[in-house]
């Protein structure tokens, strides 16, 4: 039994097959002109997380699917397509950054916004989890020390919010401000759950303390400072100023840069 | 999806805007590839979907009087192949070899019926495309490729020339070389068939 050349070229141009349907999405997730979805468990409950080749590109309390692609289009102008679950190294990541872990890398596709929100962002992922710094701290640690305001409305447009923990940021007078997640009842849950006395930083706000000096190290913190917290009542002191701690010889603390607050306030 | 240009001139003119369009128009001929050289559904989508990523990636620092000149079918033709050779060359050996082809069969091959017209023609040509498929992959990666760009994909000879980078007279000797081999192979499993029968 033989075959021609005619009959076997006509049989391996049926080979051709369709691809499937998940090759496209995939291609255009992995370039970044499409995004992937999922939703995570948080402390403010469950999440949406987007995401494509490029980085995390969303965190969002959407109420269901249609209305976070609606959103996530008109924002990125990319289609979300839903996925089961968030990939496991990215959840693993997500969940050891809410748990304070700065080192822990999160490639974020913040493609689209100003080289200042980034310089905002980059500095909010710098407060620790459990302390807070004012506005007016960010605007001059990037030194824009006028623009409190920008920094206040760039935190608002953190497409990622607690992957770039923009609820750390609070009002210059130690109130909690306002927070793009869902409100500020949701910044208070957050704080909370990240272990911030938010109490007792409203209560020294609403006293006009602004920097807390310990008087054996002559060092003056913001008052969720660490450094500030470990110091005990009976050498612990509170100032309205820095120019007040400075007269009586403090000096500011190097963590957490108070004089930062001081010129912005 | 013969005439690339007004995808080529879209692509030069908005990469982001036209990509799509492109992995939409190529997709089905890039996966055809990849699994005729690969055989597994699963590796044949990660080699194409690679390929596309990579395509893009080369796009994006082409500058547009580059990506006018590209021959698409060839360049990404070309990307799936070398991504599919590299996973071959990562596979440990198979058990079967092109150099043993009347000794070792493809074990798949099912009875075929071959003076059947009738009802299960449907079912016989389904069969006979698995069969072509598991003979195409006895071949050694270098025929194999030829004539799985030039059969199944339908590229001309000069664009196989481009997508090998080969001189023309040499791709066209690899194909026929190949379609000869595949022939013998086919041959013998007739063979193999017809003794299991009498046996």
């Amino acid at each position: 039994m033989t075959t021609d050349d005619r009959t076997m070229e006509a049989a391996l141009g049926r080979l051709g097959v369709a691809a499937p349907r998940s090759l496209a999405p995939g291609v255009l997730a992995e370039v970044g002109l499409a995004d992937r979805y999922a939703r995570f468990d948080s402390p403010l409950g469950p999440l949406v997380v987007a995401w494509n080749g490029l980085g995390v590109s969303a965190v969002e309390a959407a109420p269901d699917d249609a209305t976070f692609e609606a959103n996530h289009m008109a924002r990125t102008g990319r289609a979300a397509h839903p996925v089961e679950r968030v990939p496991d190294r990215l959840a693993a990541a997500i969940a050891r950054r809410l748990d304070g872990d700065r080192r822990v890398r999160i490639d974020l596709d913040l493609r689209g916004h100003s080289d200042f929100e980034r310089d905002v962002w980059q500095k909010a992922l710098q407060i620790p989890r459990g302390e807070v710094r004012p506005y007016g701290w960010v605007a001059a640690e990037i030194g824009r020390p006028k623009a409190v305001r920008a920094v206040g409305t760039a935190l608002g447009h953190n497409p990622v919010p607690l992957i770039v923990p923009c609820h750390r940021v609070v009002r210059s007078d130690g109130t909690i401000g306002q927070y793009s997640l869902g409100g500020p009842g949701n910044k208070r849950t957050i704080l909370e759950a990240e272990g911030l006395d938010v109490p007792e930083m409203e209560r020294l706000a609403a006293s006009g303390v602004r920097f807390i000096g310990s008087d054996t190290t002559k060092i003056l913190c913001l008052p969720t400072c660490r450094h500030a917290r470990r110091v005990t009542d009976g050498h612990r002191l509170e100032f309205r100023s820095m120019a007040e701690g400075q007269m009586r010889g403090y000096r500011p603390c190097l963590i957490c840069r108070p004089a930062s607050a001081a010129i912005a306030a | 999806m013969d005439n690339d240009e007004p995808l080529i001139a879209a692509l030069a003119d908005d990469l982001d805007a036209s990509f799509e369009a492109l992995v939409l128009a190529h997709q089905d001929r890039l996966y055809s590839i990849a699994l005729r050289m690969l055989g597994d559904p699963r590796d044949a989508e990660e080699a194409a979907q690679d390929g596309l990523v990579r395509a893009y990636r080369a796009l994006l620092g082409y500058d547009a009087a580059r990506i006018r000149e590209l021959r698409l079918r060839p360049w990404l033709a070309t990307i799936v192949l070398n991504l599919c050779r590299s996973r071959l060359s990562r596979r440990p050996p198979p058990a079967r070899t092109a150099l043993s082809l009347d000794l070792a069969l493809p074990g798949e091959l099912e009875p075929r019926v071959a003076d059947d017209r009738g009802p299960a023609a449907i079912t016989a040509t389904r069969d006979a495309a698995r069969d072509w498929a598991e003979l195409l992959l006895t071949l050694p990666p270098a025929y194999r490729s030829a004539v799985v760009l030039r059969h199944v994909d339908g590229l001309s000879y000069p664009e196989l020339a481009i997508a090998l980078d080969r001189p023309e007279g040499t791709v066209k000797a690899q194909v026929h070389r190949g379609l000869a081999l595949l022939r013998t192979a086919f041959e013998a499993s007739q063979r193999h068939e017809r003794e299991e029968m009498t046996a």
